[in-house]
C-alpha cells in the first residue's frame, strides 16, 4: 500500500523559486514568512497529512457520511477526532486575520499546505475549505458586531462554516434562486426555502454550523440583482454568545455519489417549522456579489485539489509500479528475470506524463496564489491592481485546466494498475471518483471557460491575456538560447505554442463580438490552449533554474537532473496539444454548432 | 525545576540510507534530516513535565553544524522554552557529547537531564551513561515510565527481561525509549512562537571542551546482501539443514 508523502522539496522549489516567497515575504504583514518558519509548517502538516488524514482517506470512502433518523449526521470512523486536532493544531486559521485568532500567513503558504490535505484526505478538507469561505464572506461583508459573534470560533475551526447557494432549480444560473427572507421588526429575517448540495451542511464534528445562505426579500427585483446574503446559524446564540435555541434548518437527506464519500452533501430545509432565523450580511440585494467575492478563492482551491489528488494517484502509481513484478523489459537478454513493471517503457510513459502534469499545475497554483497575495498587500494600488488582474486571468485557468488535468492523471494512475485499478482495495479507483467532482462544484469547466474568453480575455481586448503571452514568450526565447541542450528544445516548443496562443487571443477578441456564440463553443478547448501553455511556460521557468544549478554544482543534481528532464518531457510530449485546441478552437467551433437541436 | 533535553539532527526515519562510494560514512548532503525520534519522546515527556506542573523551564540543547537550529526551532515548536547550539562541525562522538553536556549542565544546573536511549543514525547508545558517569549521577535509561515526586524519579525500564521499576535521586539522567509517550505534533502557532524564543549559540570551546574525535572511522560499508532462502519439504529436512548446513543444531 502507499503512503502519501507530501513533496517538501518540490513545494519548497516552487514556493522559493518560481513564486517568489521571499518577495511575498517582504509585504507589509507577512515577515513572519520566513524560509525557516514556512520549512516548519510544511514539514508539521505533511507529518500530519500522512499520519493522520491519509490513513482515513479509504477508511472514510468505503463507509462514508450517514444520515441518522433524528436528522443528525455521522461522518465515519476517526473523521471528528481528526478534525478536532486540526482545528487543536491551529491549521485553520492558517491565512486568517491575526484579530480574529489566525496567523496571517500568506495564500501561497496557504495553497502548499492545502495541497497536502487535499492529496492526503480531500473529502476532510472539504469542511475547513467550505468554512474558510465562510470566514472570508462574514470578514468582508460582514458589521463588525457580526465579525466579533462568529470569526473567533470559525477561525479557530470550533464552529464550521457552508455555502448555501444551490437549489433544485438554481444550479449555474443562480438568478432563479427562491429561498425567501422575510424582514422582522427585530432586524433579523426569517428564511423559508430548499438548498441542496450542501457540503458538510449537517455533521457531528462541532456543536455549531453557521450557514451561509443566498434568499430573496420580498421586493427583492427579479434576477441575479435581487439576491442577499444570510448568516443562518444552525443553533441560535444568546445575547452573550452562549449557544441558545436549535434553528429551524433541518438535513432532510443526504446524497449519494460517485466520490468525496467521506463528505456529507446535504439537502437543507428552512423554515418548516416558523421559519429559519437569519442575519443579512452587508446590504439587501448585493449578495452574489459577495458569494463572488469567496467563490474566487474557492475556484481556486478546487483548482488546488486537482493538484493534490493528482499528486496522491502520482505516488501510488509510482510505489506500485515499483512493487509489481510482471515480464521481462522490453529488450532486456534472453532468461532476464521478470522485472517490475515501472521497467516498462509505457508504464513509463504514464508516469512521466502524470509527472509532468502534476508538477506544472502546482507551478501555476503557486504562482497564483502569490500574485493573490501582491494583489492584497502589495505596497502601491498599481501593482495590486497588475496583480489582481494576473489573478482574475489565471483563476479560470486554474481551475477550469487543473481539474480538467486531475481526470487525465487519475486515470492513468488506474491504468498503471492494470487489472488491481479497477480493484478497489488498491485504492486507485478512489482518487478517479474523487477527482470527478472537482470540473463540476464552483462553477463548472464550461463555465470557467466562458468567464475566461468574456470577462477576462474580449472585455480588455486581450490586453491581460497578451501581456501573459509575452511574458511566455520572453521565457521561450530564454530557453531557445540557452546553451543546454533540453532547454534548447523547450524553447522552440514553447514558442510555437506561444504563437498558437497568441493567434487564439486575437481569434477569441475578434469573434467574440463578430459571432459570441461561436466563441462561446470555442470557450473550453481554448481554456485548455491556456492551461496547456502556461504549464508548460512554468515548467520551462524551472528548467532555466535547474539548469543553472546543475551547471553550477549547486544542490542535489538528482533533483535538477529530473526537473529538466521533466520539463523537456512535457514541452516534447504534453504541450503539441496545445496546436490541437488551437485548431479545434479556430475551425471546430462552428462545426459543434451545425446540427439543429432536433437532430441531436 | 529545569529539565534540560538533549536533541541531535540524524537523517529521517524514512530515508534509505546510502554509503558515500568513498567508504568514509554515509551520504548525508540533500538527504531528509530530522529529530532523532527518541529525542522526540525525550521532549514530549519534558513538556509533559512542565505541563504537570513538576518542571518549570525546558530547555533543549543540540550539538552539531548550524542546520541543529532547525532540530532546535522543531523543540521550541513543540514547547520548550528556549534553546541551546553548541555550533561546531567537528564529528561529534558520544564521550564528546556527554562533556559539552556536563559543561551546559554545571551552568544551567537542571534537575534531570532527558535524552533518547540511542540516535538512530548510530545507534551508540552511550552518550546518557557517559553524561551520568561524567557528572556522577544517578542513571535511569530505556524508561517507559517517568514519574517525578520531590526529589524521587520513579522510572519503569525497558530491560531484556521485561520491565524494571527502578528509584533514582535527583538531580537524574534519564534515556527514553520507544514506548515512553506518543509524541505531539507541533500546532500551528507554536511554530510561529518558535521563531521568537531564545536560541543561545556557543561554541565548544566556551564550554571548555575538546570535541576531537577520539575513534577512527577505518571503513562503511553496505550490509551483506540477503541470499535467496529455499523451500524445504519437511521438518526432517529442515532439521537436517540446520544441523549439517547451517550448524546451529548438533
Amino acid at each position: 500500500m502507499s503512503t502519501y508523502h507530501a513533496p517538501l522539496a518540490d513545494m519548497q522549489f516552487v514556493l522559493h523559486d518560481l513564486a517568489g516567497l521571499s518577495q511575498v515575504a517582504t509585504l507589509p504583514g507577512f515577515e513572519d514568512a520566513t524560509p525557516d518558519t514556512v520549512a516548519a509548517i510544511l514539514e508539521e502538516a505533511g507529518r500530519f497529512a500522512t499520519e493522520v488524514l491519509d490513513p482515513l482517506n479509504a477508511s472514510g470512502d468505503r463507509e462514508g457520511a450517514t444520515l441518522l433518523p433524528d436528522g443528525s449526521v455521522r461522518t465515519p470512523a476517526g473523521f471528528r477526532d481528526a478534525y478536532s486536532r486540526y482545528a487543536a493544531n491551529g491549521w485553520n486559521g492558517l491565512t486568517k486575520a491575526v484579530e480574529f485568532g489566525g496567523q496571517g500567513l500568506p495564500q501561497v503558504v496557504a495553497t502548499a499546505v492545502e495541497e497536502m490535505w487535499h492529496a492526503s484526505n480531500m473529502a476532510f478538507d472539504l469542511c475547513p475549505l467550505l468554512t474558510q469561505g465562510a470566514i472570508d464572506a462574514i470578514e468582508l461583508c460582514g458589521n463588525a458586531e457580526q465579525k466579533a459573534r462568529y470569526l473567533p470560533a470559525m477561525v479557530s475551526g470550533k464552529w464550521t462554516g457552508t455555502m448555501n447557494l444551490t437549489e433544485p432549480q438554481a444550479g449555474s444560473d443562480l438568478a432563479a434562486v427562491r429561498t425567501r427572507a422575510l424582514p422582522q421588526a427585530d432586524g433579523s429575517y426569517r428564511i423559508h426555502g430548499q438548498k441542496i448540495f450542501i457540503t458538510f451542511g449537517e455533521h457531528d464534528y462541532t456543536e455549531n454550523i453557521i450557514h451561509l445562505v443566498l434568499a430573496r426579500t420580498p421586493d427583492a427585483p427579479e434576477g441575479v440583482k435581487g439576491i442577499s446574503l444570510f448568516i443562518v446559524p444552525k443553533v441560535l446564540l444568546n445575547a452573550d454568545g452562549s449557544l441558545g435555541d436549535r434553528n429551524d434548518v433541518r438535513c432532510v437527506s443526504l446524497e449519494h455519489k460517485l466520490g468525496i464519500h467521506a463528505s456529507p452533501t446535504a439537502v437543507l430545509a428552512y423554515g418548516d417549522h416558523g421559519g429559519a432565523v437569519g442575519y443579512l450580511v452587508g446590504e439587501e440585494n448585493r449578495g452574489l456579489e459577495y458569494m463572488f467575492v469567496m467563490m474566487n478563492l474557492a475556484r481556486f482551491s478546487v483548482g488546488m485539489e486537482g493538484v493534490g489528488l493528482s499528486e496522491r494517484a502520482y505516488q501510488r502509481a509510482v510505489a506500485y509500479a515499483r512493487e509489481r513484478v510482471q515480464g521481462r523489459p522490453v529488450g532486456a537478454e534472453r532468461g532476464a528475470q521478470e522485472a517490475p513493471i515501472i521497467e516498462h517503457p509505457d508504464v513509463r510513459r504514464m508516469l512521466m506524463t502524470m509527472r509532468a502534469y502534476t508538477e506544472a499545475m502546482r507551478a501555476i497554483g503557486y504562482v497564483t496564489a502569490a500574485a493573490l497575495d501582491n494583489a492584497r498587500h502589495a505596497p502601491s494600488a498599481k501593482l495590486r491592481n497588475e496583480h489582481q488582474a494576473f489573478v482574475d486571468f489565471m483563476i479560470p485557468i486554474v481551475k477550469g485546466w487543473c481539474t480538467e488535468v486531475a481526470q487525465e492523471v487519475t486515470y492513468l494512475g488506474v491504468q498503471v494498475h492494470g487489472g488491481m485499478g479497477f480493484i478497489e482495495e488498491t485504492g486507485a479507483a478512489q482518487h478517479c471518483r474523487d477527482a470527478r467532482i472537482i470540473t463540476i462544484y464552483e462553477g463548472t469547466t464550461g463555465i470557467q471557460a466562458n468567464d475566461l474568453i468574456g470577462r477576462k480575455t474580449a472585455r480588455d481586448g486581450g490586453a491581460v491575456a497578451r501581456s501573459v503571452a509575452k511574458q511566455i514568450a520572453q521565457v521561450a526565447a530564454d530557453c531557445a538560447s540557452a546553451a543546454d541542450p533540453s532547454l534548447q528544445a523547450i524553447g522552440p516548443r514553447l514558442g510555437a505554442a506561444c504563437r498558437a496562443l497568441e493567434g487564439a487571443i486575437d481569434w477569441v477578441v475578434t469573434s467574440y463580438g463578430t459571432d459570441t456564440r461561436i466563441a462561446h463553443a470555442g470557450a473550453v478547448p481554448y481554456l485548455e490552449l491556456w492551461g496547456l501553455t502556461a504549464g508548460a511556460w512554468q515548467l520551462a521557468r524551472a528548467a532555466l533554474i535547474a539548469a543553472d544549478r546543475l551547471r553550477d554544482r549547486s544542490g542535489d543534481a538528482a533533483f535538477w537532473s529530473a526537473k529538466l528532464a521533466t520539463a523537456r518531457y512535457y514541452a516534447e510530449a504534453v504541450l503539441p496539444q496545445a496546436a490541437a485546441c488551437a485548431h479545434a478552437m479556430a475551425d471546430g467551433s462552428a462545426s459543434a454548432l451545425a446540427l439543429a437541436t432536433e437532430q441531436f | 525545576m529545569k529539565i534540560l533535553v538533549s536533541v541531535k539532527r540524524v537523517i529521517d526515519f524514512n530515508v534509505k540510507v546510502r554509503v558515500r562510494p568513498d567508504g568514509t560514512g554515509v551520504e548525508t548532503a540533500n538527504v531528509k534530516m530530522s529529530m532523532n525520534p527518541f529525542d522526540e519522546i525525550a521532549v514530549e515527556e519534558a513538556i509533559r513535565l512542565k505541563e504537570k506542573g513538576i518542571a518549570t523551564e525546558v530547555i533543549a540543547v543540540s550539538c552539531g553544524g548550524a542546520a541543529c537550529q532547525e532540530t532546535l526551532r522543531t523543540a521550541l515548536a513543540l514547547g520548550a522554552d528556549r534553546a541551546i547550539l553548541v555550533l561546531t562541525d567537528v564529528e561529534l562522538q558520544p564521550l564528546a557529547v556527554a562533556k559539552l553536556l556536563r559543561a551546559l549542565v554545571q551552568k544551567e544546573l537542571p534537575q534531570i537531564v532527558l535524552l533518547g536511549k540511542q540516535a538512530i543514525d548510530d545507534d551508540a547508545n552511550q552518550t546518557g551513561q557517559m553524561l551520568a558517569a561524567l557528572l556522577d549521577w544517578p542513571q535511569a535509561t530505556f524508561a517507559s515510565k517517568v514519574d517525578v515526586a520531590g526529589a524521587t524519579a520513579t522510572v519503569k525500564r525497558e530491560v531484556d527481561g521485561g520491565l524494571e521499576t527502578v528509584e533514582v535521586a535527583l538531580p537524574a539522567v534519564v534515556t527514553t525509549d520507544l514506548r515512553l509517550n506518543e509524541p505531539r505534533y507541533a500546532t500551528l502557532p507554536n511554530i510561529m512562537k518558535a521563531k521568537k524564543k531564545p536560541l543561545d549559540t556557543l561554541a565548544p570551546e566556551a564550554l571548555g571542551v575538546d570535541v576531537a574525535p577520539r575513534l577512527v572511522t577505518v571503513k562503511v560499508t553496505e550490509p551483506a546482501k540477503r541470499k535467496g532462502g529455499g523451500r524445504v519439504a519437511d521438518v526432517k529436512e529442515l532439521v537436517a539443514k540446520l544441523r549439517n548446513e547451517a550448524k546451529i543444531l548438533s
